[in-house]
């Protein structure tokens, strides 16, 4: 179960220009809500803006195509998208509702689905719920130090950030380009991370992800029964280009073993953390 | 996947009970055609019976419980037998059943309280206590008494103080949602297929565990269970369970203004690090569409 259930992986990339210009790789997140926002199968969708200071995440409700758009691209940086959940049906009043969010975020969802325990009317709710793929996440201060202090940049001055090719990228809109190597950001990450179990968004409707595929291009996977019909509907409108996940390099082959090796290390610490005392131990959620 | 779908009762007709049928006289004049009396008589007999017993509350939960509306009805159609309930169910005494949902707390000054919900335990299979109150204590926590006619009334505990409870459905008021669920599953333990039963006993789990954990929520639970042990990743699940508002996020992670919370365990609960099964949740897709099944 290391990539989750789905029913067909490709690489795929928007056919849009204005969605592809700011967006982290494929723009799939960004055309599929706007998509599914154009043709009904939403009303609304949770997404990630800026808030008041450069690159803290701000989660909002986006009804229209513009709002969503103003979400493009990775914030690397914890956003609660899901404290708007119960906004969006109860304050905006959607009844078909779209949200982006890491793996974790797409297990509180279903958390909130099955056992919808605070939250009143969201359970048949959740039209489409896309996952990223994530391997840590980092608090804004995290983020902060790293721009500034060992990338030596200012945090408004930053176009684009980015992790890949085994390094955290920083472009700024003035064009420089400054890599530090991931070992530098390790113990930045956020605690929480490293017991998460899922690197591709088991539980997303639809997921999707750099890794894998081409620059440019991003790998998706389509999960469960809605996500399949509001992605063939896609295809069918002409909103993505696609190709077959096995005539793309690096291709599935990488996505399961950084899959495997996230999930290993994070299974090593969650038993590490039962005999973290002496005779006592660190709590383990998983039941 | 979903569970026989039973015929609603028809008034009884004559012609019934003249064919052939192995079911007991009682069951007999439930039926209304000689041809579908083998469903009929499986699936109305199968019907579990339920009791809602109301302690000190405010029937918030109740009013939830009727939230689901069309659904409340396909459930007391289909799945459940309303035994016992103060304005719903005109009987006086508390009668066995398979499951009393059990609102509010318990007064302990009160001795016909106290004298019914042990009463519960005993004519009851399974006891859930059903909202905040009944689990936690909530807002009946800030009780003070002095209240007319019975100014006395001041002590408040929740129902797992005095008795064993088996199942918690928490938050204030609990959702429609969560409450059709747990109905759902509580049939299809009592009475679905094999597999049903155990899905559903991988689904309750998780409540059954709730109520071995403890009488008392707070947002504090938040900070020293998951905050505190490192396992807080910031999804926010628990600013949207709030019902009070009580949390908002700075810098990614829960603040609790904690003079606010009222102590209903919703945030606690809701926290996909507070409690988690992978057996279930990696199978949502079908679970709800179970329900869903169920429901229709
Ligand atoms: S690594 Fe896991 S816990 Fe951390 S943000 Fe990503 S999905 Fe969430
Ligand atoms: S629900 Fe749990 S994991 Fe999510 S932000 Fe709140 S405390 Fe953190
Ligand atoms: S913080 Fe809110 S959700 Fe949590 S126990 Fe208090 S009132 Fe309930």
């Amino acid at each position: 179960m290391v990539l989750g259930k789905y029913k067909t992986v490709v690489s795929a990339r928007s056919t849009d220009k204005e969605i592809l210009e700011k967006s982290q790789d494929g723009g799939i997140v960004t055309q599929l809500f706007v998509f599914a926002l154009e043709n009904g199968y939403i009303d609304g969708a949770i997404v990630t803006g800026i808030g008041d200071r450069p690159w803290k995440p701000r989660p909002y409700i986006a009804t229209t195509k513009e709002e969503i758009l103003a979400a493009r691209g990775t914030k690397y940086n914890i956003s609660p998208n899901i404290s708007w959940i119960k906004e969006a049906t109860r304050s905006f009043g959607l009844d078909k509702v779209g949200i982006v969010g890491t793996p974790c975020q797409m297990q509180a969802i279903r958390k909130g689905q099955l056992y919808p325990i605070g939250l009143r009317e969201v359970p048949d709710k959740i039209a489409l719920a896309i996952g990223i793929f994530c391997m840590e996440n980092f608090p804004y201060k995290s983020i902060q130090q790293l721009v500034e202090d060992h990338a030596g940049q200012k945090m408004q001055a930053v176009k684009k950030m980015e992790i890949g090719k085994g390094k955290f990228w920083v472009y700024t809109e003035r064009g420089n380009v400054v890599s530090l190597p991931l070992k530098i950001t390790h113990k930045y990450e956020q605690p929480g991370c490293h017991v998460c179990l899922d690197y591709v968004a088991n539980l997303g409707d639809i997921s999707t992800g750099s890794v894998g595929s081409p620059d440019g291009w991003s790998t998706v996977f389509i999960r469960t029964k809605k996500g399949e019909e509001i992605w063939n509907r896609a295809i069918a409108a002409g909103c993505f280009e696609t190709t077959p996940i096995d005539q793309v390099k690096p291709g599935l082959e990488l996505v399961t073993k950084l899959a495997n090796e996230k999930i290993t290390k994070n299974k090593k610490y969650i038993e590490e953390r039962a005999s973290y005392g002496v005779n006592k131990g660190l709590r383990n959620p998983y039941i | 996947m979903a569970p026989e779908p039973p015929k609603r009762e028809e008034p009884p007709k004559k012609e019934a009970v003249a064919a052939p049928s192995a079911a007991a006289p009682s069951e007999m004049k439930r039926e209304t055609k000689a041809e579908t009396t083998k469903k009929e008589e499986k699936s109305v007999t199968n019907k579990i019976t339920v009791g809602h017993v109301h302690m000190s509350g405010c029937t918030g939960c109740l009013v939830s419980l009727a939230d689901n509306y069309g659904g409340l009805l396909k459930i007391l159609d289909d799945y459940a037998d309303l035994v016992y309930g103060l304005t719903l169910a005109d009987v006086r005494h508390i009668p066995e059943m398979d499951v009393a949902l059990v609102e509010g707390s318990v007064c302990i000054q009160d001795h016909e309280s106290v004298e019914d919900i042990k009463t519960t335990r005993k004519k009851a299979k399974i006891v859930v206590a059903l909202g905040a109150c009944a689990c936690y204590g909530n807002i009946t926590r800030f009780a003070r008494g002095g209240q007319h006619n019975q100014p006395q009334h001041e002590s408040f505990v929740p129902i797992g103080d005095l008795i064993d409870v088996d199942v918690y459905i928490p938050a204030c008021a609990p959702t429609p949602q969560m409450i059709r669920n747990v109905c759902v599953a509580a049939y299809l333990l009592l009475r679905g297929t094999e597999d049903q039963k155990t899905l559903a006993a991988k689904f309750l789990k998780p409540l059954m565990n709730a109520a071995k954990r403890g009488t008392t929520a707070c947002f504090c639970d938040l900070m020293y269970e998951v905050i505190n042990q490192g396992l807080c990743m910031g999804c926010g699940s628990c600013a949207a369970a709030c019902p009070v508002r009580a949390i908002t996020h700075e810098w990614g992670k829960p603040q609790g203004q904690r003079d606010l919370c009222i102590k209903c365990g919703a945030c606690y609960n809701q926290c996909p690090r507070s409690w988690y099964s992978f057996d279930v949740m990696n199978e949502f897709e079908g679970i709800l569409e179970l329900i869903d099944g169920a429901m229709k």
